[in-house]
C-alpha cells in the first residue's frame, strides 16, 4: 500500500513521516514519533488514555488516521513540563494530590484536563466530573483526580489551595 | 485493531467529493468525524478500499439562522452545536441532546451530519430531527435533493441516502418562541447508547398542550416517530389520563431489540417512562 507523507507540529516541533493511510494516529506518535506518553488502553474509543489534544480540542488519538491529522498543532504528555524541566500545575496537582495510582490513564487524563481549563477557567466539582467523561481510571475511583484538577485550576488562576488528598 | 488498507481522499470541495463518490462507486466510503465509522473499520466491519474525508469541505460546516429556519452544515461537530449561542436561543432541543452524546472527545470529533446519515438507531439525532420536522439537503452528481428527516430512515443501517451522494446540510424550521421541549435518555452511563429515550417538542396556550411531536431512540430498528402518542396529549393539560395514554400508545411503535442494554419487556417499559418524563420536562419548559 502506497504511503503518505505526513507533517505536523507536536510539541511545538516540526513532526513527519511515511504513513500508510490505515496508520492511527496514536501508533504514528508512539512508533513512529517515539512518544510513548500517550496510551493505548481499549483501542476502541472507550478509554481516553490516548487523548492527545489537537487544534484546541481533545481527540483520542486511537479513533483518528494520522493522515487526518496533516498539517495540525498536536500537544501531548511530554509537551507539558516547561522548558526548565518544571512540572506543568496538573502534573503537580496529580502528584500533590496523589490523582494516579498505577498512572496509565494519567496522561489521557492530564491532555482532557488541560483542554477542560483552557475552556473553563474555575469549573465545578460536577464541571470536572463531567468533563473528564470520556476517559477511565480502574485505580483511584476519580477522587483525587477531582482534587488534582482543582489544585490546578487554583494554581493557574493564582489562588491558594487549600484541600488535602484523600 | 488495524483497520484493512485503503486509500485516502481529502476532497476540497464538494464536487470534487461527489465526483470522487461516482468514480469509485461502492469502493468508497465518506468519513466525518470517524467515531462512528473508525471504530468499525478497525474491527473490519467496514473494509472501504477508498475513504474520502470531509473535513476539508468549507461548504459543509457552519450555522445560518434563516427567517424562519436554522440551516446546519452536515460537518457541524457535537461541540460546535453545544457552543453555538444562535442554536441555544432558538433550537436548544440541540444542545440537551448534544450534551448527552457520547463524551467530550467524541463530541469534539462527532459531526450532526454523521449522526444522523449513520442510521444506527442508537444514534441520538435522529429522533430530535423528527420531533423538528428537519429535512436533509443530499447531493450527488446528478444534482441535489431533500429529505424529510420522517422519510428518511428505512432500517438500521439503510436510509434514504443513494450511493454516490453526500448529505450537505440540515434545515430545521425554527420551532414558535416559548415551545418546550426535551430529550429525556435512559442510559448505563456516560458515553453509552440509550437503553431508551424519547424527544419532545410542543406548544402550549391557555395552560393546554396545541401542538406536540415525539420520537423514540433505540426503541426500533431506527429512531422513530410516536404521533399516535403526540396526539394523545393535544388539547390536554397533561393530566395523568393523558401522560399515561401517551406511554401506552407510544409502546405501540417500540421494537427494542434485547441486548446487554435490557430484555424487550424492560426497554419498551423504561421507553415509556422516557415519554412521560420528555412530556413533563417539555410541558413544564413551555410557555402560555
Ligand atoms: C465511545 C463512543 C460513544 C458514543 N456514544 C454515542 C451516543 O451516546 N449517541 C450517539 O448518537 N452517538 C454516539 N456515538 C457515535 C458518535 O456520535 C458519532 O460521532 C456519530 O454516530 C457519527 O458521526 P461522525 O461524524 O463521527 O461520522 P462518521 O463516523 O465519520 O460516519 C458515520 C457514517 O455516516 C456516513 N456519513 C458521515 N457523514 C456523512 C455525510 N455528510 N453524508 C453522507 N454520509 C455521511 C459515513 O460514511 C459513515 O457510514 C458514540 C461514539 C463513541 C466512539
Ligand atoms: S485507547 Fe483510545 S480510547 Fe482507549
Ligand atoms: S491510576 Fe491506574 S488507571 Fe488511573
Amino acid at each position: 500500500m502506497a504511503k503518505t507523507h505526513v507533517t505536523m507540529t507536536v510539541n511545538g516541533e516540526p513532526a513527519e513521516g511515511l504513513v500508510e493511510p490505515r496508520t492511527l494516529l496514536i501508533h504514528f506518535i508512539r512508533e513512529n514519533l517515539s512518544l510513548t506518553g500517550a496510551h493505548i488502553g481499549c483501542e476502541t474509543s472507550h478509554c481516553g488514555a490516548c487523548t492527545v489534544d489537537l487544534d484546541g480540542r481533545s481527540v483520542k488519538s486511537c479513533s483518528m488516521f494520522a493522515v487526518q491529522a496533516q498539517g495540525a498543532q498536536i500537544t501531548t504528555i511530554e509537551g507539558m513540563a516547561h522548558a526548565d524541566g518544571t512540572l506543568h500545575a496538573l502534573q503537580e496537582g496529580f502528584r500533590m494530590m496523589h490523582g494516579l495510582q498505577c498512572g496509565f490513564c494519567t496522561p489521557g487524563m492530564i491532555m482532557r484536563a488541560h483542554r477542560l481549563l483552557q475552556e473553563n477557567k474555575t469549573p465545578t466539582e460536577d464541571e470536572i466530573r463531567f468533563g473528564i467523561a470520556g476517559n477511565l481510571c480502574r485505580c483511584t475511583g476519580y477522587q483525587n483526580i477531582v482534587k488534582a484538577i482543582q489544585y490546578a485550576a487554583d494554581k493557574l488562576n493564582g489562588v491558594p489551595h487549600k484541600e488535602a488528598a484523600e | 485493531m488495524i483497520p484493512a488498507p485503503f486509500t485516502y481522499h481529502r476532497p476540497k470541495s464538494l464536487a470534487e467529493a461527489t465526483g470522487l463518490l461516482v468514480d469509485l462507486k461502492d469502493e468508497a466510503r465518506v468519513v466525518a468525524g470517524g467515531q462512528s465509522l473508525i471504530p468499525i473499520m478497525k474491527l473490519r466491519l467496514a473494509a472501504p478500499d477508498h475513504l474520502i474525508d470531509l473535513a476539508a469541505i468549507a461548504e459543509l460546516k457552519g450555522i445560518a439562522r434563516g427567517a424562519t429556519s436554522i440551516t446546519i452544515g452536515a460537518m457541524t461537530t457535537q461541540a460546535e452545536l453545544i457552543n453555538s449561542s444562535v442554536l441555544a436561543e432558538s433550537v436548544p432541543i440541540l444542545r440537551e441532546t448534544a450534551l448527552q452524546i457520547a463524551d467530550p472527545q467524541v463530541r469534539y470529533q462527532g459531526t450532526l451530519g454523521g449522526n444522523v446519515a449513520n442510521g444506527d438507531p442508537g444514534n441520538d439525532m435522529p429522533a430530535i430531527m423528527m420531533c423538528l420536522d428537519a429535512s436533509y439537503r443530499l447531493v450527488g452528481r446528478a444534482g441535489a435533493r431533500t429529505v424529510k428527516a420522517r422519510d428518511f430512515y428505512l432500517g438500521t443501517y439503510v436510509t434514504a441516502l443513494n450511493a454516490g451522494e453526500i448529505l450537505t446540510a440540515i434545515d430545521i424550521p425554527v420551532p414558535p418562541a416559548g415551545h418546550g421541549f426535551a430529550y429525556a435518555k435512559l442510559k448505563r452511563k456516560i458515553g453509552d447508547y440509550a437503553t431508551a429515550a424519547a424527544g419532545v417538542v410542543l406548544t402550549v396556550s391557555g395552560g393546554k398542550i396545541q401542538t406536540c411531536a415525539i420520537a423514540l431512540s433505540n426503541l426500533a430498528d431506527t429512531a422513530v416517530a410516536a404521533d399516535a402518542a403526540a396526539k394523545a396529549v393535544i388539547g390536554t393539560a397533561l393530566d395523568r389520563t393523558a401522560l399515561s395514554a401517551a406511554a401506552q400508545a407510544a409502546r405501540g411503535v417500540m421494537a427494542p431489540a434485547a441486548d446487554a442494554r435490557g430484555t424487550v419487556e424492560y426497554r419498551t417499559d423504561v421507553g415509556g417512562t422516557m415519554v412521560k418524563r420528555a412530556l413533563q420536562a417539555a410541558f413544564a419548559r413551555a410557555k402560555g
